[in-house]
């Protein structure tokens, strides 16, 4: 870049002049707009202009950095002078007047406190202006930085720049007008960086003293004819608009229209919103929403809103934004508030100003209190349109159009406009709130009952268990544990399909009270497990079951069973009333069975089995094998170890009878079970708990996944919350107890077919007997 | 994050319609149009039993091999219809159906205003913002 060398004067006069340029505060300025415009200020043709640019290197660089603008600036001043634009008689030429803009750039020189004083005033003014759009530019375009955050600074800056004002107050302004105009109501959707550009120039206007004499000439009139006369001609100019706040400083003073020099009075009032409504416009607005609708606390239909607003002759598409930004309860129809709203921004519109892309804060309706409800559906009804609030919430959110109503009927009655309330913004998200909320908790609530209810009983269950325990406790937790189950679906069903949660943590309570309710049955099924238990832990021998996880599932679900039964005695009798009955029962049934099985089969099989005798006690070790009924030709091979224990088959010596004994007592056991099987049907855990019972007592490994469980039960009985949240852990449950059930039916189809074997066996067996005595012959 | 949408109206023709823009738009308003007839199909197979019983949201139309076109019809037959890129695994069934109801929720409010008469093209500012954010972001 050519060395520039500046004069004090001049430096501190370009760089005033870049600062007004520079309004993103990039240290560069982009070669359009501002730039330009400030240099068509300087009176000079566009060709010079060119050659200006080309000359600081602008055009190489394709803007303008600060050198660059103070070369051009240079030029300028070169070119004004009437001297040959070179680079070289950048610096060699002396005393070169500080270049000279036409748009008041005078004044710069003297000026500034005068300027301050005037563009306190314009700024007033055309921060106003501007700001106003500003609310929509600033958030279209970023870079129209709200250059000065107070007004004094921007007069500053902007000065420099100057005002159209000046010389041809007018012209400025038709050529804002038009370049307005021209963008129409897209002001939006303003192009680039020109436009972008532009406006900040053009809001740089506050300086001038004559625009100020202007402006204030124009205020007061136009502000009082122009939004008067709203329907025959909406009000062409002033809208008393007030100052905005200094952020909004930068945007556009689009001044579009004719009525640009009318609108621009903004009366200086101290308030920075640009968008709020004085008093006498809402006094205005009020009486024109009484002609449409008398009572002030009532609504005006959309209809009647459209015919309206149309007469302001503004265009269809900006009257239905205007329409989305004041609606704001989204009713289809406009409450007090909501007009006042639309009023203003119609006129604004009409004034030239940008629809903002949201409802300003100072146009926000103030919803009245939800203590006024009550009063709401009254002014309603008088509407005569209120069919059409009512109408439209409905469909507002597919899902909660009744919560809808409400809102809306409660926004409707907005008489209180000048009481504020957060009520808009809540009742839009409790809206949709609710909309996405409705769908999902029904499902949610209806899949999960049942699922989740199993695994705290079962839990809980398992918690008793461990309460008793020893390991021959395991068993009268089972019967416990079987019951809670089955009383916990039902009353988690009841629970989530009425009371989601509470029911659920009553259920667990309950359950807490019934099993302890339970503790003498349970301590006398305690009892007579233990018998059992102890006579086959006394005899086992046989290593343990080979499918360990099946006892689990069954050793759960028994203890679920149990549990259930003790629920059902409590809460209610139609639940579960067979298997209050059945629990108590079933435990003696087994010994006897179990001892009377033997005792029959032996009967029959006469001596041959004196295993059997010991039947009720092997059967227990034999239950061990029940389960593993697969490995049962490996048990059969593996004879001597089965043979010790059940002494029977040694006689025999043959696989077949060894078998058969095996099988026999697996027979018994497994009839034991099967009967309970087929007894219990109501209760059909029953027999899996019978199993488990067994099986729990065989297997002391077994005791440590209840005893987790019941941990975890009782972690879910602790938790009153709603089921779902618990979480992973009913998950957890959920999948083991889809295990359980699983691992329930092949044993029962197990048994089914054991029993078959049994009683073939059986019949074998007795023609064995009945054709001994030939075989010796 | 949707790369196509379309609001279509009762009579099949298009209301609302838009796209990413990176590709052919053609494209997209052909998937559109083609899977107008898989949704005929799904509210006219429910038609016996009573009409407001059947869902909204009708899910997954059809997938092709680099899209997935969502379905969701309202109570008063103005069809929506979301296409989605294959790749995006990560979308669940759950976020279309949100994007839907919002959509179908701003679709209301653009009803309500009484300046728009059923039929048009929709041009809601307010409209447009709900479906730019769900749509890809184009870079």
């Amino acid at each position: 870049m050519e060395s520039l060398t500046l004069s004090d004067v001049e430096q501190k006069y370009y760089s005033e002049l870049f600062l007004s340029c520079d309004v993103d505060n990039t240290k560069k300025v982009a070669s359009n707009g501002k730039v330009l415009d400030l240099f068509r200020a300087a009176q000079l043709s566009n060709e010079v202009v060119h050659q200006i640019t080309e000359l600081c290197g602008a055009t190489r660089l394709g803007h303008f950095g600060r050198s660059q603008f103070y070369i051009a600036l240079k030029l300028i001043a070169l070119a004004q002078s009437g001297l040959a634009l070179r680079v070289e008689s950048l610096n060699s030429v002396r005393d070169l007047p500080l270049p000279r803009f036409v748009m008041g750039k005078n004044e710069q020189e003297t000026r500034h406190a005068v300027m301050f004083a005037d563009t306190e005033n314009q700024g007033s003014y055309f921060p106003r202006h501007p700001g106003r759009v500003q609310a929509k530019k600033v958030s279209a375009h970023e870079m129209i930085q709200p250059c000065v955050p107070t007004v004094d600074p921007q007069p500053d800056t902007t000065s420099p720049v100057v005002s159209p004002h000046q010389s041809p107050p007018t012209s400025p302004h038709a050529w804002r007008k038009h370049k307005r105009q021209a963008s129409g109501g897209n002001v939006d959707r303003q192009p680039s960086v020109p436009g972008v550009v532009w406006p900040p120039f053009r809001e740089a206007q506050p300086g001038p003293v004559t625009g100020d004499g202007m402006w204030s000439a124009h205020s007061p009139p136009p502000v009082q004819e122009s939004w008067v006369s709203f329907t025959d001609t909406p009000p062409s100019s002033t809208l008393p608009m007030h100052p905005p706040s200094a952020q909004v400083i930068t945007t556009v003073r689009t001044v579009p229209s004719a009525m640009t020099t009318n609108e621009i009075q903004r009366q200086i009032s101290g308030y920075d919103d640009p968008w709020k409504i004085t008093d006498e416009q809402r006094q205005y607005y009020i009486n024109q929403f009484k002609t449409i609708q008398a009572d002030l606390t009532g609504l005006i239909p959309g209809s009647a809103a459209k015919e309206f607003f149309t007469k302001s002759k503004l265009p269809i598409l900006e009257l239905s934004h205007i329409w989305e930004l004041s609606d704001f309860d989204k009713d289809g129809a406009l409450t007090l508030d909501e007009f006042c709203a639309a009023f203003h921004l119609v006129v604004a519109r009409k004034n030239g100003y940008d629809l903002p892309e949201k409802l300003p804060e100072s146009l926000m309706p103030k919803l009245i209190d939800l203590d006024d409800s009550a009063g709401v559906p009254e002014p309603a009804p008088e509407v005569g349109f209120s069919a059409s609030p009512v109408e439209v919430t409905p469909n507002k959110s597919p899902s909660m159009p009744s919560l809808n109503q409400n809102w809306s009927e409660l926004n409707q009655s907005n008489e209180q406009w000048e009481t504020f309330s957060e009520r808009s913004s809540s009742s839009q998200t409790l809206t949709q709130f609710d909309s996405n909320i409705a769908p999902a908790d029904p499902d949610t609530a209806i899949v999960h009952p049942v699922p989740i209810r199993m695994t705290p009983s079962k839990i809980h269950m398992q918690e008793m268990e461990l309460k008793r325990t020893g390991s021959d406790h395991t068993h009268p937790t089972s019967p416990l544990m079987a019951k809670p189950p089955e009383l916990s679906d039902e009353t988690k069903l009841a629970a989530t399909i009425k009371f989601p949660g509470t029911t659920v943590g009553d259920g667990y309570s309950s359950s807490d009270s019934f099993t302890s309710d339970q503790e003498p049955i349970s301590s006398a099924v305690n009892r007579q497990r233990s018998h059992s238990g102890t006579s086959p832990e006394g005899l086992k021998v046989v290593a343990p079951p080979p499918p360990p996880p099946r006892p689990h599932a069954s050793h759960s679900r028994s203890s679920s069973l149990d549990m259930n039964r003790n629920f059902a005695a409590v809460p209610a009798g139609p639940q579960q009333p067979g298997v209050v009955a059945f629990p108590p029962a079933v435990p003696p049934r087994p010994l006897p069975t179990q001892t009377s099985v033997p005792h029959g089969h032996r009967s029959v099989e006469g001596d041959g089995l004196p295993a059997h005798t010991s039947t009720s006690p092997h059967q227990m070790p034999e239950q061990p094998n029940f389960a593993d009924f697969s490995q049962f030709q490996a048990f059969a091979v593996d004879q001597p170890a089965d043979d010790g224990e059940n002494a029977s088959d040694k006689t025999t010596g043959t696989m077949k009878t060894a078998k058969n004994d095996v099988q026999s007592e697996e027979r018994n056991a497994t009839t034991v079970n099967s009967t309970k099987v087929s007894t219990p049907l109501a209760p059909p855990p029953k027999p899996v708990r019978r199993r488990l019972k067994s099986e729990d007592e065989l297997r002391p490994d077994v005791e440590d996944l209840p005893q987790k469980s019941n941990i975890i039960a009782t972690v879910l009985a602790t938790q009153p919350s709603i089921p779902r949240s618990i979480g992973k852990d009913k998950k957890a449950i959920q999948a083991s107890i889809r295990r359980n059930k699983e691992t329930n039916t092949v044993l029962a189809r197990l048994n089914n077919v054991i029993e078959c074997d049994h009683q073939e066996r059986i019949s074998l067996e007795v023609q064995l007997e009945q054709l001994r005595p030939f075989s010796h012959l | 994050m949707a790369v196509c949408i379309a609001v279509i109206a009762k009579e099949n023709y298009p209301l609302y319609i838009r796209s990413v823009p990176t590709q052919g738009e053609l494209k997209f308003h052909y998937t559109v149009h083609t899977s107008l007839d898989v949704v005929e199909e799904k509210i006219s197979g429910v038609g016996k039993a009573l009409a407001d019983q059947r869902e909204l949201y009708l899910g997954l139309l059809y997938p092709t091999e680099d899209y997935k076109v969502y379905g969701y019809v309202t109570n008063s037959k103005v069809k929506f219809v979301i296409v989605v890129d294959s790749s995006n695994t990560s979308l669940r069934d759950n976020e279309i159906r949100s994007m839907f109801r919002k959509l179908h929720n701003s679709f209301t409010d653009v009803m309500c205003n009484p300046f728009y008469n059923p039929g048009d093209p929709i041009q809601s500012k307010a409209f447009d913002s709900i479906v730019s954010t769900m749509m890809v972001q184009a870079c």
